[in-house]
């Protein structure tokens, strides 16, 4: 069950992204392109997007199971360091440059588009660069300790 | 500063938000997790255990059958790429790095952190959005 409703949930992301523009990189970086000719339409997506989320987390608020009975799963770190910034910093970097999110790219990859086939082959490759940077420091530690 | 009147969509911009907003919801109420992509394609690449494995894979699956369905019924808006294949390289792997070392991209941390009222990512999607608009200002305005 939880893996229909979770394909339901994808494609009514994909259907949102494409029918925001969120789905089009040039309309994307139209947005940030805040010194050029400004479209301001992804603060509208943001806006909507907020607006439905804050209601569905209040509605969750308090509970430990969801409707279907899952556990209920939330992020529990607060902390804001280094790392966060960093990485957000990084990934900020990267939007700025083709203007694609992880989202966008999976609509992109669906629409047929090669040059969206190549972003994600290459955000993949970047996913994996971190998984390895994580994975050394235990390798190590299993070393020292053999 | 110069508003580009032709191209600005506010309500397809909205409805779409909405949609987005949705689809959070229906994750958040029915599954109980948060729609992040970046980590639901992270935790894949960790082989999660079993029954972790299927929704994950059926939540991606419907992004990329999104624009399938919607070319049936419609004619699917243009998604166009304007940059070079090595920045659009380049851009893949600072997005795949950066959310993952962020632990959140704009689903995660803009959409469903900012509903929860997380300080954590409210940080994350100022750095972020900050980011993207400082590369554009210096890509399409510095060294243009």
């Amino acid at each position: 069950m939880n893996v229909l409703t979770a394909l339901l949930a994808g494609l009514v992301l994909g259907f949102g992204l494409i029918v925001s523009g969120m789905g089009n990189p040039s309309k994307v970086l139209g947005f940030f392109d805040l010194a050029g000719a400004w479209d301001p339409s992804l603060a509208f997506v943001m806006a909507g997007a907020i607006a439905v989320g804050v209601v569905a987390f209040r509605l969750a608020r308090g509970r430990t199971r969801s409707l279907l009975g899952e556990a209920m799963q939330l992020p529990r770190a607060q902390d804001i360091d280094r790392r966060l910034v960093v990485g957000s910093a990084l990934f900020g970097f990267g939007w700025g440059i083709a203007g694609i999110c992880p989202g966008a790219g999976f609509v992109l990859l669906g629409a047929g588009s090669t040059q969206g086939a190549v972003f994600m082959l290459a955000m993949l490759a970047g996913m994996g660069l971190f998984q390895l940077q994580q994975m050394r420091p235990q390798a190590a530690a299993c070393a020292t300790n053999a | 500063m110069n508003i580009d009147w032709i191209n600005f969509t506010p309500y397809s911009a909205l409805a779409g938000g909405l949609l987005v907003g949705l689809a959070a919801a229906l994750m958040l109420l029915l599954n109980g997790r948060i729609a992040g992509i970046s980590g639901i394609v992270g935790s894949l690449l960790q082989r999660p255990r079993g029954g972790d494995f299927g929704w994950r894979i059926a939540f991606l699956a419907g992004i990329v059958a999104a624009p399938l369905l919607y070319s049936l019924v419609a004619l699917l808006p243009e998604g166009r790429i304007e940059t070079g294949w090595g920045p659009l390289i380049l851009s893949g792997l600072l997005v795949g790095y950066g959310t993952r070392l962020g632990s959140g991209c704009s689903s995660g941390h803009g959409v469903c952190g900012l509903s929860r009222l997380s300080g954590r990512s409210l940080v994350a999607t100022l750095t972020f959005m900050g980011a993207a608009f400082l590369t554009v200002f210096v890509t399409r305005h510095l060294f243009a």
